[in-house]
């Protein structure tokens, strides 16, 4: 199958949208946290290279085009932040203080607990930027020397329980606020965390959207100071 | 959709991405080009130098289309999962332990701040 496809451009762009065309398709389908298109995307384009024996080189060749866009795509996340301006203007203090207080928990509890469990420099360096939108958390991870992979997996794996979980945590912590819900679930678990914000009320959603790019940028500043505490 | 504003507004955000791109090879902060970017999309449009109408359409598809960009990176877990495999449990228990974590603090803190200011304000209707 290496023979066939070596130098395709094509193959590895098409198979990634084809895979994301059915994640959308069965999160449309079934509509749980769990069922998010890009894990469902990720899974089946790993299957296919499995069980087909592609090598990774050859998906890469023609997928690695899309990541062109990663940077244009992170600037428009200014568009969503601007629809929210009037909010954020009103609940400035509240916003800024509990999401730096936040994306401070966020980096000393993964300092903590990677040297804790013995977890190593990349490692550390890679979970760093976990709970912030993966745009912001890839850039934040190759400034720091991470792995773009384990970065991207941490992300997954932290929106998806965020998502799953934040009613339960909310209530067990007695966050009932709706400003306050929506600023936790997008610190804490970013998009994932929006879209589970979204079915909680329209002002809990706006909040968590304007999280997910305010503890982006929060994040961005903080972690250079956290960098290099683990080898 | 006309063609002539579609451009337009992938001219604009380009534009804003090669600048973030630029800033971030010229000042020597370990911040990304397209957080630089982000942020002086934000400013334009804080400033009205840009309205939203001018970037607005594709931009809202260029976010649409965000997740798609991430399959790459994520597929190739698979070079780097043989390494990791004694180690998935400590990093799978460092993202739950730290989202419970920060969930709590910002949640609470948000509510505190709010609470105080609507301290603040019944004492003004005093």
């Amino acid at each position: 199958m290496n023979e066939i496809l070596q130098g395709s451009a094509y193959f590895g762009f098409f198979l990634a949208l084809a895979a994301y065309w059915i994640g959308l398709k069965i999160q449309k389908r079934f509509p749980y946290t769990l069922c998010n298109p890009l894990l469902i995307s990720t899974v089946l384009c790993i299957a296919v290279l499995l069980i087909f024996r592609i090598d990774y080189e050859i998906f890469d060749a023609g997928a690695s085009h899309i990541s062109y866009f990663l940077t244009p795509c992170t600037v428009c996340l200014a568009i969503p932040m601007y629809r929210q301006v009037r909010i954020l203007k009103k609940n400035l203090a509240a916003i800024l203080i509990s999401i730096v207080s936040g994306c401070l928990a966020a980096a000393l509890s993964i300092w903590g607990l990677c040297a804790l469990l013995g977890l190593d420099g990349s490692i550390y360096h890679s979970l760093q930027p976990k709970s912030v939108t993966t745009a912001i958390a890839i850039g934040v991870s190759a400034e720091l020397g991470g792995n773009s992979a384990l970065t991207i997996m941490a992300v997954v794996v932290t929106g998806m329980f965020g998502g799953i979980m934040a009613k339960l945590l909310c209530r067990l912590f007695h966050i009932r606020d709706p400003i306050a819900v929506g600023l936790a679930c997008g610190t804490a678990a970013h998009a994932m965390g929006t879209s589970k914000a979204l079915e909680f009320g329209e002002l809990e959603g706006a909040m968590s959207s304007l999280a997910v790019v305010v503890a982006g940028i929060a994040t961005v500043i903080l972690t250079p100071v956290f960098a290099g505490m683990i080898v | 959709m006309d063609a002539v504003k579609y451009f337009k507004q992938l001219t604009v955000i380009m534009a804003v991405s090669f600048v973030g791109e630029f800033l971030n090879q010229v000042l020597p902060l370990p911040v990304p080009g397209s957080v630089y970017g982000l942020v002086l999309m934000f400013f334009l449009l804080m400033t009205k130098l840009i309205s939203l109408e001018q970037v607005e359409d594709a931009g809202d598809f260029l976010i649409k289309l965000m997740p798609v960009l991430f399959i790459g990176p994520s597929v190739s877990l698979i070079t780097v999962m043989g390494g990791l495999a004694d180690r998935l449990i400590p990093i799978l228990a460092v993202c739950i332990v730290s989202t419970v974590i920060v969930m709590a603090v910002t949640g609470v803190t948000a509510q505190a701040v709010l609470r105080r200011k609507e301290g603040r304000k019944d004492k003004d209707h005093e």
